[in-house]
């Protein structure tokens, strides 16, 4: 009775194929840099608190050293009863969750029931570790399933650490200190809710690479409550003239129209079927 | 402004439990014990994690190295360890444990980089260490490993006796934990103790300011 996955389930065993393939990959560049991934450089941070588990996220996506997105949404539906925050790769988080979800809807279908949070965070640790680190994927999965509130970790390398709270990505330190100093167990919706708000507003301001708004979700045994945003960045900017130009606001000094000749070189007929 | 060399080491560095494991055996099962640090490059990941690991009811394994290869090899394990069991309808031993985490050790000597320490208690043998570094397996009566065992082999070889008792064991393994975190820099946070023998397997954990300090503290 194995995992209801779309996908074949992997041979038994360690299968290291891609590594070499990767190795192989790099000999192309000749000595050079492999070309480096976007990251999204981001403060994610989680809280189990009394009735469920709080997630929250920055909204700012960076390419460089220039915003690539002002709100971009790193808290990712997985199931009804579980989401993620992803921190690394942009494309690697969005796809590995895109995939987990998928899965976990098809085993929702099969055995009509919710998943369980350790089920999901199984089946990423399994396909991370297969490859090895080179999906860099940073995520933190919270949800409340039928065991109770759970909050996890999993690395790119398929590392799994279960915890009552948690920051992660390049505002993680900010954010730890904030929760180091705040949390404690068994805390209330409000609280909680204000604790995650100030770790990632910590992340905000002392990292360059997040910012703008921040994405609250609230996940109970009773429904999931996603804020977006629960707060908007305080720095916004505010358009003080129209920047639409009227017609005529650059005037035409000549005009010359050279008519394009175009022969026919080729006349095929082809019959559409209509049925 | 985010410079190229801004780049945080979580992105690229492997998660590391740069670690300190030991188990010791006595007349009636054994002790392991482990720090609660996992590592980053420079960052510290989770300061609480437990790595004494169970492969069975009365076979615990202690984790070191990469994270997620340990992780994987203890999950690993724990799965054909249950298979083993119901084929022989019975408890398994410990030295069946310990000779699958050897395979996979071997097997892959230089795809992984995590060694587990296997100890338990079985009716045959009774409590029973084995090393399984690098894909070898030698049954011992005590085991140390990981990054922070290298400052205590001196103290171990020295203060170790044969036939002490559990309560002396347990006081050994936290003694040698309390140095190793002291003086290591990839060890730390707080110690997990588990006692196995043959009425009960026993978890605890010491937390940081009730372990036992020594001349320069």
């Amino acid at each position: 009775m194995a995992l209801s996955n779309v996908l074949d389930s992997p041979a038994a065993g360690f299968n290291f194929d891609n590594a070499a393939r990767n190795a192989a990959f790099e000999g192309l560049f000749e000595g050079g840099q492999t070309p480096k991934p976007l990251k999204t450089g981001t403060t994610i941070a989680g809280v189990v608190f009394k009735d469920g588990v709080v997630l929250g996220a920055d909204t700012r996506a960076t390419s460089s050293e220039v915003v690539a997105d002002k709100m971009c949404a790193k808290i990712h539906y997985i199931s009804p009863n579980i989401y993620c925050c992803g921190a690394g790769t942009a494309a690697d988080t969005e796809k590995t969750t895109d995939l987990l979800s998928s899965n976990l809807t098809v085993f929702s279908l099969n055995s009509g029931r919710n998943p369980r949070v350790v089920m999901a965070v199984n089946i990423l640790q399994d396909m991370l570790y297969r490859y090895h680190g080179q999906i860099g994927a940073n995520l933190i999965l919270g949800g409340v399933d039928c065991t109770g509130n759970h909050l996890y970790t999993v690395g790119p390398y398929g590392s799994v650490n279960k915890v009552p709270y948690l920051a992660m990505g390049s505002g993680d330190l900010a954010a730890l200190g904030i929760l180091e100093d705040g949390f404690q167990h068994d805390l209330e919706l409000e609280k909680a809710k204000k604790l995650v708000r100030d770790a990632v507003h910590s992340g905000i301001m002392n990292d360059l690479g997040s910012g703008n708004n921040i994405d609250i979700c609230v996940i109970t045994a009773e429904g999931v409550d996603y804020i977006r945003p629960f707060q908007e960045s305080e720095f916004k900017d505010r358009r003080e003239i129209k920047y639409k130009y009227r017609q005529g606001t650059t005037p035409v000094l000549t005009k010359k129209i050279t008519p394009l000749k175009m022969e026919v070189v080729q006349e095929t007929t082809q019959k559409m079927e209509t049925v | 402004m985010l410079g190229e060399e801004a780049e945080p080491q979580w992105i690229s560095e492997e998660v590391k439990t740069g670690t300190t494991i030991i188990a010791i055996e006595f007349n009636g099962g054994v002790v392991l014990g482990s720090d609660s640090r996992v590592s980053a490059g420079d960052s510290v990941v989770n300061r609480v994690m437990n790595k004494l690991s169970p492969l069975h009811d009365k076979i615990y394994c202690a984790l070191s190295g990469s994270a997620a290869d340990a992780q994987t090899i203890a999950e690993m394990v724990n799965y054909q360890l249950d298979v083993h069991s119901l084929e022989i309808d019975e408890d398994p031993q410990v030295r069946s444990a310990a000779t699958l985490v050897k395979n996979i050790s071997y097997k892959y000597k230089e795809e992984l980089s995590a060694h587990l320490i296997v100890a338990g208690w079985d009716r045959r043998d009774g409590g029973q260490v084995f090393a399984t570094l690098g894909g070898l397996l030698t049954r011992q009566p005590f085991a140390i490993g990981g990054s922070g065992s290298s400052y205590v082999y001196g103290f171990v070889d020295a203060e170790y006796r044969r036939g002490m008792t559990k309560e002396e064991c347990q006081k050994f393994v936290v003694n040698t934990l309390a140095l190793a975190m002291n003086r290591d820099g990839s060890s730390g946070g707080v110690a997990y103790i588990v006692t196995i023998d043959e009425h009960s397997t026993d978890e605890k954990v010491i937390l940081g300011n009730d372990l036992p300090t020594f001349f320069d503290q």
